[in-house]
């Protein structure tokens, strides 16, 4: 599967030129994936610092338990949707490939970062325009969303096997060498919460950095994740 | 000397055979095991030569003896110490001196490879482990010695599990936990600051009766003690998933306990028994006090900050500082760094649509 090569100034980034990027199964994970994350990252906090204490019977009362149950599915939802969209990396379009592969060893790539750090820091007038992810965003979504995501999955899970005890198949899978790798129960909690604020500090980025590319860029990021085209303008 | 079996130190003892066998359902029942292996054990303890243990002290603070001699369990107090054959153990025995130390060698001579060493405590390290001396040399030296013969050893507490306050940071006697000074033999780690003393006489009948160690889980921790967590047994469970919490010590929800959960209670990270067992005979134990567990048998207990905080403190690059500080810090300044890009963003975009657009637009 050649991999094609997208420079700037290059026939299909045209102004005025529309390439279908995105597919169905990628904009849906997005979005199912923003909900989730939503979801664990304001259920999680309220598990580590609990909303302020019910009155009444504990019998009547089932707040912690909803809480915890709204995260563990949300993280199942997290987790079943991560493995799937790995799965449309394989055979989805060489776009679904890029969270997963960064061509790390491509020199026009790493030239193509050089670019975007410029750009960023206003030194560069123009960024380059590419079909799919440039490869600062590449990076930083490889680094946070496909690494971040197996690490919050991985350590997630083994804090959710420890409730279901020995032989839940988290338990098995995850909690059996997750908490001795990490020491104990205590600090797999620390990084797991580390964790949800690199999440929440991946989002204001991720969202500031598509909204101010949709307008000065000249090219379409947020109707791209919405209908999988992306037009570029003059 | 013809090597006596547990049951007829038991009947010397004055032990009768009622409450020998009363001794060994009891055990069969704390072990897990179901009223057919109560014969087993009976048959095991009459039969078996008793195998001695010894007992070494290292640096400790003796807790874990304290709590060791007060196993109520029926019949502890005045059995399990003669069963348990402790030939050695400097803070229980009578003799002294050389006497007590020549016992070391007789035992190492006569049972090589088939006695248990205990090792309360840890070996310092440092200073050619001059920080704990054992019989006028260093406590390290005696406990690779006698470990070498041993056939198994139990690690009793957090000392010799993990480290415990002597290992603290910077821990400048380099306090190290048995398992790294001795890596040849099989090592059951019975952490707790002290253990349950059921715990500790429960490892000690199980691998007395069958053996055999108990089956440990990765970090060498026996599975039928240290197989749950506190929360998962703990009484106040209710009022957690109720979101039922002790806000302040001297609140309402502390007069009705509530869970302890936001005074930095480490039962939900904690593997241990106290829930299930309790202590001084079952009586009670520190959640049931009215006071969080503080985590005394999980590694690193003493250096993860505040006993009360739930979300507990990170050390590294020397700022003390805890996940959401940390991390809510970070969220503000690249909050405040989109914000500042986005402005001069604004800024150039203005000028750039001037240059282009001059007087218009």
């Amino acid at each position: 599967m050649a991999v094609q090569v997208e420079v700037s100034g290059a026939a299909q980034t045209a102004a005025g030129r529309t390439v279908f990027v995105y597919e169905a199964p990628v904009r849906l994970w997005h979005w199912i994936n923003a909900l989730a994350i939503s979801v664990l990252a304001v259920t999680g906090y309220l598990i580590a610092s609990p909303l302020p204490s019910q009155p009444g019977e504990a019998s009547d009362n089932f707040l912690m338990g909803y809480i915890r149950f709204a995260h563990f599915a949300a993280a199942y939802v997290f987790a079943i949707g991560f493995v799937a969209r790995a799965y449309w990396a394989l055979v989805g379009n060489h776009h679904a490939r890029e969270l997963f592969v960064p061509r790390l060893a491509d020199r026009e790539w790493w030239a193509g970062m050089r670019q975007e750090l410029l750009w960023y820091a206003f030194i560069a007038r123009q960024p380059r325009k590419y079909q799919g992810h440039n490869p600062l965003a590449n990076l930083m979504m490889f680094l946070m969303v496909t690494l971040g995501s197996v690490f919050m999955i991985v350590t997630g899970f083994a804090l959710y096997g420890e409730g279901g005890q020995a032989g839940h198949w988290a338990n098995v899978l995850f909690t059996t060498w997750v908490l001795p790798l990490f020491g104990q129960s205590q600090d797999v909690h620390t990084w797991h919460h580390l964790g949800a604020w690199m999440m929440v500090v991946f989002v204001i980025v991720h969202v500031y950095a598509a909204i101010r590319e949709d307008i000065m860029s000249r090219q379409t990021m947020i109707g791209a994740i919405i209908n999988g085209e992306r037009t570029f303008r003059s | 000397m013809s090597i006596e079996t547990f049951y007829e130190v038991m009947r010397r003892q004055g032990i009768s055979r009622r409450s020998f066998m009363k001794f060994c359902s009891l055990t069969a029942a704390s072990l897990g095991l179901g009223p057919a292996f109560a014969p087993r054990i009976a048959h095991a303890m009459e039969t078996k030569p008793r195998t001695p243990v010894i007992w070494l002290h290292g640096l400790e603070c003796t807790c874990c003896s304290e709590s060791f001699i007060r196993s109520a369990h029926p019949l502890a107090k005045d059995v399990v110490l003669s069963m348990l054959s402790l030939d050695y153990d400097d803070t229980l025995m009578a003799a002294a001196g050389f006497q007590a130390e020549a016992i070391i060698e007789d035992i190492k001579k006569k049972y090589k490879g088939n006695y248990i060493l205990a090792v309360e405590g840890n070996p310092p390290l440092n200073e050619d482990g001059m920080f704990c001396i054992h019989g006028g040399r260093p406590f390290v030296e005696i406990l690779r010695e006698t470990a070498a013969d041993a056939k198994a050893i139990i690690s009793w507490g957090a000392c010799a599990s993990w480290g415990c306050v002597q290992a603290a940071k910077p821990n400048p006697t380099r306090a190290t936990p048995v398992h790294k000074v001795i890596t040849d033999k099989p090592i059951i780690k019975v952490p707790g600051c002290p253990p349950i003393a059921e715990v500790m006489t429960g490892v000690v009948t199980y691998m007395l009766t069958f053996d055999r160690i108990p089956e440990l889980d990765r970090q060498g921790r026996p599975k039928m003690f240290y197989g749950q967590r506190i929360h998962d047994k703990c009484y106040r469970r209710p009022h957690f998933d109720g979101g039922q919490f002790v806000e302040h010590w001297d609140d309402e929800g502390a007069r009705r306990g509530y869970c302890l959960y936001k005074m930095g209670c480490k039962g939900p990270t904690t593997y241990n028994a106290c829930s299930t067992t309790r202590w001084n005979g079952g009586v009670s134990f520190p959640i049931q006090s009215g006071h969080g567990c503080i985590g005394c048998s999980e590694e690193g207990f003493w250096d993860k900050g505040g006993f009360y905080n739930r979300v507990t403190d990170i050390k590294a690059f020397g700022v003390e500082s805890n996940a959401d500080r940390l991390g809510g810090g970070v969220a503000a300044v690249a909050g405040a760094a989109v914000a500042a890009h986005a402005a001069v963003s604004a800024l150039s975009r203005a000028r750039s649509n001037n240059d282009k657009n001059p007087g218009g637009n």
